[in-house]
């Protein structure tokens, strides 16, 4: 385990430990008391089992640990727990990921509150262990809340919110933590651990009230509906995904007045935008060199801004709208593709366009495909797609889609 | 050591001694659509009436589900729940292993419940094998597998499985102008490849529903014994099978009687062949021709003498090749062979 660093003098204090983000979920997992964690090695979500694990053969955590013999059954394994009325944890990367997908798609339908961590990678073939979104960008429409995690310190907490929120009966929904391969996985950073008491007023026991599978509730879970019933139980996952928003909203509020972290608003984070004219946004890690370049342009004078997406779902349409109608042009960086997808652009960029349909101003949009596979989106990357945004928002006519650090 | 494996206490499930003892109760009802004759339907009911009202059942995709599992008119009377078609194994393990932690944690009232995931052919011995197989590894964990194996994808219209028998007519196996036989892969031997690849597996059992009380009673063994255990029940299948529905139960003595469907359990390491599979292997009773239960048959219709003669050598061989007779497929000649020097 990391070095820890412990504040003197105070009874309940939290502690200060070196440790990486996927180190950091499995310290969430433990303060979440889970019951049933289910493991498979892919690379790079995998370091989380192991620190689970060192948790586990040093009895710092009661949990029922198993090393399923495929990503299918980890997360089948775990399905099955969560109905049996225990907490779960598991999580994959990459093709792994895909791997488990029947298990997955299910999981939001039976109403299993399951957190997963997905170590985000490039679906290989050909090999490529870095990071690409498109492993967890694959469930955005089956009913699994997906966000996505800057830093240590936010995977931790972040772990304990989404259980939290996943749990609340008006959501029972799964929720995904999505975290940058190698870039979040791997890297240490000095992170605020809770002590356990905090955590305890914050998160409730999980309770599966009349869901519960169990002789005392001999209640028969997913029957054969078709036609008759599909189309109403879709609709309550629905139902389940809007509630979602306000259930997000009181967590992170409680978890400010519990823990005294502020993340302002739960779904974005926005930086230098107040008097920003043209804003870059994007998800997860590569927030860092975005504001180093940020930082670097403003002392040129140059206006631009940064909005990091977080909860990818529920969408958090209104509050974008608002958000981006202020400025002269976005340029939305996806780390991923969706080929042959209108304006052959980034998921998250089309996703984007139909949240801005019908904002009150709809500023001039591109679309940035970069950091594919692992690859660093570097501080002049991100000055160049600054350069597009700014031209477009001056009203110069240019493509809708550009891939940024592509060799020709 | 023994407390890292250590198991929960499990029910204790006495055999039923003869069909005057078997409870009224039933566990699995009406309300399910299963066919006429179905024996898979009565391998479900038998299985929860033996396992008793403190069960938990998880059933993988298949005509089991598909047919006892209208919304509003569920057949269980006990918990159930569905999972998908490759996962009884995990099925079975994730709920043994929630009862375990909520149990030891506290967070659940301590009792001993018994989990029992089915799974059909396909589900079992294709897309599922991998699973159960590491499930049968997890001995800290009390469930049951059962594999209720009609030798066919019966639920999409019959189509072949690892278990559908050679030469079958099946939908992904029509017989042809051209080839006779478009199916020519021998059935698994599931048990027994369980049974050998899974020493810590403490018990596993072919059964047939012929015989009701010797089914259950397995049934009641395998959940009592602890641990994770598998049994492998031959089902005649009126649709995919195509014979009249009253001759279910004929056809399911017959593929014993015949050595098509050796009746055995594996108890912790130790095999006992019962039933009438006993009779045949002490030399009591004489094994009946593979031509009569093949002919009763519609899938079979196209064969030819040859074929039949063909599916007669194969299983006997099963009686006088293998090591074990109907059990490990090893030629018994290696036995007597000198290692090499």
């Amino acid at each position: 385990m990391a070095k820890v660093i412990e504040k003197v003098g105070q009874v309940e204090a939290e502690k200060e430990e070196l440790i990486s983000g996927s180190e950091a979920i499995a310290v969430a997992c433990k303060l979440a008391d889970v019951d049933v964690i289910t493991a498979y090695p892919i690379r790079p979500y995998d370091t989380v089992m192991q620190y689970v694990a060192k948790l586990v053969s040093n009895g710092e955590m009661d949990c029922e640990y198993i090393v399923a013999e495929s990503e299918h059954s980890q997360f089948e394994i775990v399905k099955h727990a969560s109905a049996a009325g225990a907490r779960v944890f598991c999580g994959s990367s990459g093709v792994g990921w895909m791997y488990a997908f029947e298990a997955i798609t299910v999981t939001p339908a039976l109403r299993i509150p399951m957190v997963a961590m997905v170590g985000n990678r490039a679906l290989d073939d050909p090999g490529a262990f870095g990071v690409e979104h498109n492993d967890a960008l694959a469930v955005r429409d089956l009913g699994w809340m997906l966000v996505w995690v800057d830093n240590a310190q936010e995977a931790l907490d972040v772990a304990l919110i989404a259980y939290r929120v996943a749990e609340d009966r008006r959501v029972f929904l799964p929720c995904a933590i999505a975290c940058d391969g190698a870039f979040l996985t791997h890297s240490q950073s000095i992170v605020k651990v809770p002590p356990q008491s905090w955590v305890n007023k914050f998160l409730p026991p999980y309770d599966r009230g009349d869901l519960l599978l169990h002789p005392d509730n001999p209640i028969t879970v997913a029957p054969q509906v078709n036609e008759d019933w599909l189309m109403e139980l879709r609709k309550h996952n629905d139902e389940a995904m809007k509630r979602a928003q306000t259930v997000i909203r009181e967590a992170y509020a409680d978890h400010e007045r519990i823990f005294g972290r502020a993340y302002g608003n739960p779904f974005f984070e926005e930086y230098m935008t107040e008097d920003a004219e043209v804003v870059l946004l994007g998800m997860g890690t590569l927030s860092m060199p975005v504001k180093v370049a940020i930082r670097q342009m403003r002392q040129q004078g140059i206006k631009v801004g940064f909005v990091r997406l977080r909860w990818f779902r529920p969408f958090p349409t209104g509050e974008l709208q608002q958000t981006l109608s202020r400025f002269k042009g976005v340029g939305v960086i996806d780390r991923d593709y969706s080929f042959g997808s209108p304006y052959f652009s980034g998921v998250l960029a089309n996703e984007i366009r139909a949240a801005l349909y019908n904002a009150p101003a709809r500023p001039p949009l591109l679309s940035f495909i970069c950091g594919l596979g692992g690859r660093e989106v570097t501080v002049p990357y991100v000055r160049e797609m600054t350069d597009l945004v700014r031209r477009a928002a001056a009203g110069e006519k240019l493509e809708t889609t550009y891939w940024i650090g592509i060799r020709q | 050591m023994a407390d890292a494996i250590a198991t929960l206490p499990t029910q204790q499930l006495d055999p039923f001694k003869g069909v005057k003892k078997v409870p009224l109760e039933e566990y699995f009802t009406s309300g399910h659509r299963t066919c006429q004759g179905c024996e898979s339907a009565l391998v479900m009911k038998l299985m929860v009436k033996a396992s008793g009202p403190r069960t938990i059942v998880l059933g993988s995709t298949g005509c089991m589900y598909v047919a006892n599992t209208t919304y509003y008119s569920t057949s269980w009377v006990v918990p159930w729940m569905h999972t998908q078609l490759g996962s009884s194994g995990s099925a079975g393990l994730g709920t043994a292993a929630a009862l375990r932690a909520l149990m030891r944690k506290g967070k659940m009232k301590e009792e001993p419940i018994n989990v029992i995931a089915f799974c059909g052919d396909g589900g079992g011995a294709d897309m599922g094998l991998s699973a159960i197989s590491a499930a049968l590894t997890h001995t800290e964990y009390n469930f049951l597998i059962l594999l209720y194996d009609n030798e066919s994808y019966a639920n999409t219209d019959i189509q072949l499985s690892g278990l559908t028998p050679y030469g079958a007519h099946t939908t992904f196996s029509p017989p042809g102008k051209a080839k006779r036989l478009l199916h020519t892969r021998w059935k698994k031997n599931v048990a027994g490849m369980l049974a050998a690849g899974h020493p810590s597996c403490r018990y596993v059992a072919t059964v047939c529903a012929s015989y009701a009380v010797e089914m259950m009673n397995r049934v009641r063994k395998a959940l009592t014994i602890g641990g994770p255990t598998f049994i492998h029940s031959l089902d005649p299948c009126p649709k995919g099978w195509d014979y009249d529905p009253m001759q279910s139960h004929e056809l399911g003595e017959l593929a014993v009687n015949c050595g098509i469907w050796p009746l055995y359990e594996v108890e912790d390491h130790r095999l006992m062949l019962y039933g009438r599979t006993k009779g045949i292997a002490e030399g009591r009773s004489k094994r009946k021709p593979v031509r009569d239960y093949l002919l009763r048959q519609g899938r079979f219709a196209h064969f030819t003498d040859d074929d039949i003669d063909y599916f007669q050598a194969k299983v006997d061989e099963m009686w006088e090749k293998w090591i074990i007779p109907g059990v490990i497929p090893f030629a018994s000649e290696i036995v007597n062979q000198k290692a090499p020097v």
